[in-house]
């Protein structure tokens, strides 16, 4: 144990299939730190529900050992595990009242009256509802539905919350908004939140951490500003944030740059991160704001573009060429004085540095 | 000067038209138009349910055979004093003679006659015997041909009966829907060995009560079995629910008595095994047990159906839920599932309470002497004695009793609270 | 032009149909082998000697009361000629809804000359009524579970001790309290003066509670052919048609027990409410179906009595089992040594009453 008190969540070599064929959850080692906001990201389907479904105690592990603070939880039911928990659409009771709801852990565990009611008033405090005690969900609207959730899932002072989705039914103002409420409830309580998501940016804003799912198999684990700068492969360059793709064959590595050749012939230089050898096939990636349409000497990398679109978006301008064969490529323009006019079907000079440009495993 | 100001307070369309008068004259359209699309069936329900039914229940009060067959005997009786315990003067039997004379001719006297019998057995054969003497009754003393006729007309009971119901509207039904008689003493109750009505009334309450007990036992873990399977096994779980729908009365009567007869499967399996002794085998039909037995397999569809579409609209996210906050699987169900399908329990309980206090072919088959219904006695009274009257007070209360019942559901329960689907 | 094809065959469908109508004859009775009985010895040859009606045959015998009534209020009368037991057609007529008889002018005479009045006798029990049956109401027993002195007299149903099991009787008063309390010791000719007073409804109602336990109450008259069979009672009362069918078609291992069997007459009512000619016809038919000869035709297929005594000594064999029906007959000498008609007038006035403190007695 290097940390002071352990992990609050270990996963050890957890497997989790339905039907015996296919894993949906394949070799999951994952530690949690006290206090930690992990998001669990991915696309539908890549296993990260399910992991938190084991968490919470609804769906066993198939293989492998769960943790929680140092304790192996497999065999506790989900009652017993103590663990808070905010649903997607909020799972309100609707015959209980706001504050029959928030109570309701709370006589689970047997407090006293006088204590259930302090806690439920500090709860409903704690999301600013405090005059809606009385009231049932139903007459809530969906930010406060989805405040009382979350207050539930916190009154009865749990080490760790998961919360499976909880914006996704809210519109997306009110998402952003609740963004931040959640985060900085978390930043006053110092809980552990395990976090499912499949919105990107709602995992950048909020985690400590993000685990990325794809396939049963967590992509990269890492915080969310490594996780956009220094994407670990392809998926989750493509996943996290917009990306231009170049396919190629290495040419040449010196040690952290590798030379790439595209199908066109233009040579690049990368930063190797996901190939081994020489003549392995790779797919650069390059995010959009990276690429200056000055191209200044000390970028390694300068290719001719031709405009096929102009789109204006007010703070920036996302243009759409066709570089090295790909008529998808794009590059946002900073809205500022003093830049070059562009113009459709205009040829460009286009540069960016070797280190902004990750050679990664080949996709397709 | 009041218009002027009026003017400014009201608002106007264009055309000057109060903007009030112009949205209710647009709406009335509309409404007229949705009053017109429904009329059809409105008048359908009229024409063949709410008529017949008012009708029917109008024949517990009304009493028009006896004054109207005999006129004149209903007013020369109107002097004489049926507690005084003497016979009735001569003028009300020369009136009965001119009444019966006319009444032969019409043939109605017999069916005064079975009128009254209903009051005061043995009127009816009086009638039909002095109905085909009277046409031989000469002029005075008809109080000597009537006793020479029968004796019969000289029991004071029978005039106090033919008084009684003169009138063109009685409470006579409902008294004797209700066990009692009107007396000398007033309205009292009939001996004890003849009261029967209120007894059945309480049983059909209660049973009707347990019936709907044991469906909404046996049909709520069959409900919710069917709202947590996929939809393919639950099709088809569905389909065995709705058997007892698709087989026929005399099928399904034949079943249960191969079943439940003490020399049927059930008491044959459980001798066998020896459960119980070959000489005590158990009644399971013919009583209160057969009754409830196939009343629950029949109803059971119309508690399970609400409460499935109930049951299947709660997210299992509820349970999840209550769990992740240290409920255990049985606190969980009875705080947050259970809760949610009482509006499920509420529909299933009032169509099954309802259907089944209605109920009298089944317990006509299965229920021998102790399983019987309130209803059986009005289908006797419909099918064998034409007692209509009767038939239609004892309808009335079990009516009313329904509507009190009804009502008290709202008053407890909240009538909003049943919900279908 | 098809559309107008259409429309005249089905004119000319619609008027044939009326025509045919003209002929229609309705007649009611009571279904199963009972029907097909009147079928083959009245319908058949009164159809083959008047080609032009037709015998549509209805089964609501058990229902005719109150249909009869109901269509008569509605001025809609569809029935021609009903098949009645006797205590109903008293009713009926008492009701009005009966057309009242001539015996000299709507029956036939005998075919030795005797007039229709004295060849029915005493069995026109009511001014509406042609008797067509004398059938009884009598007990079967099975013979394997009477040991060896099967019962010979009534007051068998009575005696538990000797003969154990489960009784059928009934689910109404009429004959049961007659049986009651000629086991009780009434003399056959005072059991109505008997009954007439509250006493003796008490005595007959204690003399059946003897029993109470012991019995299975029926309301069909099938039931307790199928108790029988069933071994469900030792013993039971039924018409004693269904019992023939039991004993000499089913060959189950029962017994009839004539002793104190009760006549009851089944026969033809007219309804009130017929236009001239359909009266008419209905009484033509009637005049034919209840000639000596067609009566006495009867009894080849179903083993009930004919009403007149001039059809008697005509009673063959069965038609299909070829068996001598006469033995069989509830008025056979052999058979009738001890009978009992029941008083149609007593009944008449008193069954609702006594049904009343009947059903009362049976649910406590």
């Amino acid at each position: 144990m290097t940390t002071e008190r352990g992990a609050s969540v270990r996963f050890d070599k957890v497997q989790k299939s339905y039907d015996g064929e296919t894993l949906v959850v394949k070799d999951l080692n994952l530690d949690i730190k006290h206090g930690e906001f992990l998001t669990m990201l991915g696309p539908s389907g890549s296993g990260k529900t399910t992991c938190l479904m084991m968490l919470a105690g609804f769906e066993p592990a198939s293989h492998g050992e769960i943790f929680l603070n140092d304790r192996p939880i497999n065999n506790v039911p989900p009652h017993k595990r103590g663990v808070g928990m905010v649903f997607q659409n909020y799972a309100l009771f609707p015959h209980m009242s706001v504050a029959e709801n928030l109570a309701f852990p709370l006589q689970v565990r047997s407090l006293g009256k006088a204590e259930q009611q302090e806690k439920v008033k500090h709860a409903l405090e704690m999301v600013e509802l405090g005059e809606f005690g009385s009231r049932r969900p139903a007459q809530l609207s969906g930010g406060q539905q989805q405040r009382v959730a979350v207050a539930r899932a916190l009154v009865f002072d749990p080490d760790l919350v998961l919360m499976d989705e909880p914006l996704g039914a809210l519109d997306k103002q009110l998402r952003e908004q609740m963004q931040y409420e959640i985060k900085h409830i978390h930043e006053n309580l110092g809980v552990t939140i395990v976090y499912v998501t499949h919105d990107q940016t709602e995992a950048l804003t909020m985690s400590d951490r993000v685990a990325v799912f794809n396939d049963g198999v967590i992509q990269q684990l890492s915080s969310p500003d490594a996780l956009y700068e220094t994407p670990q492969n392809s998926f989750v360059a493509q996943f996290i944030g917009e990306n231009n793709k170049l396919s190629g064959t290495v040419t040449a590595i010196n040690d952290n740059i590798c030379d790439v050749r595209l199908a066109d012939g233009t040579e690049l230089k990368a930063d190797k991160v996901n190939v081994n050898a020489v003549g392995d096939n790779t797919t650069l990636s390059l995010r959009p704001e990276r690429i200056e349409i000055a191209a200044v000497d000390s970028m390694e990398n300068r290719v001719k573009g031709h405009i096929e679109e102009l789109i204006y978006l007010g703070d920036h301008i996302r243009v759409r060429m066709n570089v090295a064969g790909n008529p998808e490529f794009i590059v946002k323009v900073r809205n500022r004085a003093g830049e070059q006019k562009l113009a459709e079907g205009q040829d460009i000079q286009i540069g960016w540095f070797a280190s902004d440009c990750k050679a990664l495993d080949p996709v397709g | 000067m009041t218009d002027q100001t009026h003017a400014q307070t009201v608002l106007t369309t264009q055309d000057g038209v109060p903007l009030k008068v112009s949205i209710s004259r647009a709406l009335r359209r509309q409404k007229l138009r949705s009053v017109l699309l429904v009329a059809p069936l409105f008048l359908f329900i009229l024409i063949s349910f709410v008529l017949p039914i008012a009708d029917m229940l109008f024949r517990s009060v009304e009493n028009p055979l006896v004054p109207g067959t005999l006129p004149n005997t209903v007013v020369a009786l109107q002097v004489w004093d049926e507690n005084s315990g003497e016979m009735p003067p001569e003028e009300v039997f020369a009136a009965l003679a001119a009444d019966l004379k006319v009444a032969v001719a019409a043939k109605t006297h017999t069916r005064v006659g079975s009128r009254l019998n209903y009051e005061n057995p043995g009127i009816a054969s009086l009638f039909r015997k002095t109905g085909r003497r009277v046409k031989r009754f000469e002029e005075g003393d008809y109080t000597a041909q009537f006793l020479k006729a029968d004796k019969k007309w000289g029991d004071v009971g029978v005039w106090q009966t033919i008084k009684q119901f003169s009138s063109p509207m009685t409470a006579g039904y409902f008294l004797a829907a209700a066990d009692a008689q009107r007396t000398a003493d007033g309205v009292q109750f009939k001996p004890e060995d003849e009261r029967i009505y209120l007894f059945l009334f309480g049983r059909t309450l209660i049973l009707s009560v347990t019936i709907t007990i044991t469906c909404i036992l046996l049909g709520y873990p069959i409900a919710f079995l069917l709202s947590s399977l996929p939809l393919r096994s639950s099709n088809l779980l569905m389909i065995l629910v709705l058997l007892p729908f698709w087989t026929s009365l005399l099928v399904r009567t034949s079943a249960w008595k191969v079943l439940l007869q003490q020399q049927g499967v059930i008491n044959d399996t459980l001798v066998w095994l020896g459960i119980v002794g070959d000489d005590s085998r158990l009644a399971l039909i013919n009583n209160q047990t057969g009754t409830i037995i196939a009343m629950t397999h029949i109803l059971l569809p119309f508690m399970i159906l609400p409460l499935f579409s109930v049951m299947k609209t709660i997210s299992p996210t509820y349970m999840r839920a209550a769990k992740s906050m240290g409920a255990s699987d049985w606190y969980a169900f009875w705080r947050v599932y259970f809760p949610q399908t009482i509006p499920g329990i509420g529909a299933g309980s009032i169509l099954v309470f309802i259907l089944s206090i209605g109920y009298y072919i089944t317990p006509e088959l299965v229920g021998g002497t102790s399983g019987i219904f309130i209803s059986n006695r009005i289908a006797y009274h419909i099918s064998f004695s034409l007692n209509w009257g009767l038939a239609a007070a004892l309808g009335v209360m079990l009516l009313v009793v329904v509507m009190v019942l009804y009502w008290l559901y709202d008053r407890i329960v909240g009538i909003d609270n049943v919900k279908l689907g | 032009m098809k559309l107008k094809s259409i429309l005249i065959a089905a004119t000319a469908f619609a008027v044939g149909s009326t025509a045919a109508l003209a002929e229609d004859m309705t007649i009611v009775s009571w279904g199963g082998a009972y029907s097909s009985s009147q079928n083959n010895a009245y319908h058949k040859p009164y159809m083959a000697a008047n080609p032009g009606v037709n015998i549509i045959n209805d089964e609501s015998s058990a229902e005719a009361v109150a249909k009869l009534r109901a269509m008569n209020e509605a001025g809609n009368v569809t029935w021609d000629v009903v098949d009645v037991v006797a205590s109903d057609a008293i009713r009926l007529c008492d009701e009005g809804l009966a057309e009242e008889i001539d015996p000299a002018k709507d029956l036939a005479a005998a075919p030795d000359g005797t007039s229709a009045a004295d060849d029915f006798g005493d069995l026109l029990v009511s001014d509406c009524f042609i008797p067509q049956i004398v059938y009884s109401t009598t007990f079967g027993y099975r013979t394997d579970k009477v040991g060896d002195s099967p019962p010979s007299d009534i007051c068998a149903i009575f005696d538990t001790a000797k003969y154990p099991g489960k009784r059928a009787l009934e689910k109404r008063p009429i004959n049961n309290v007659e049986w009651a309390l000629i086991c009780d010791g009434v003399a056959k000719d005072d059991i109505y003066d008997v009954l007439e007073t509250p006493e003796g409804v008490d005595r007959a109602l204690a003399k059946l509670g003897t029993i109470k336990d012991d019995v299975v109450w029926w309301s069909s008259g099938s039931e307790t052919p199928q108790l029988l069979a069933d071994g469900e009672v030792v013993m039971g009362s039924t018409y004693n048609g269904r019992l023939f069918a039991l004993i000499e078609e089913d060959k189950q291992p029962v017994a009839m027990l004539w002793d104190a069997q009760v006549f009851d007459l089944d026969g033809w009512i007219i309804p009130t409410g017929l236009s001239p000619e359909r009266l008419a016809a209905a009484k033509k038919y009637i005049m034919f179906a209840t000639d000596t000869q067609r009566l006495a035709d009867q009894a080849k297929y179903i083993s009930y009595g004919p009403a007149r005594k001039s059809s008697a000594p005509l009673v063959g064999k069965h038609a299909e089992l070829g068996i001598d029906m006469a033995p069989h007959m509830p008025t056979d000498p052999n058979n009738a040594k001890n009978t009992f008609l029941y008083n149609y007038e007593w009944w008449a006035d008193n069954r609702d009453d006594l049904d009343a403190k009947f059903q009362a007695w049976l649910a406590k």
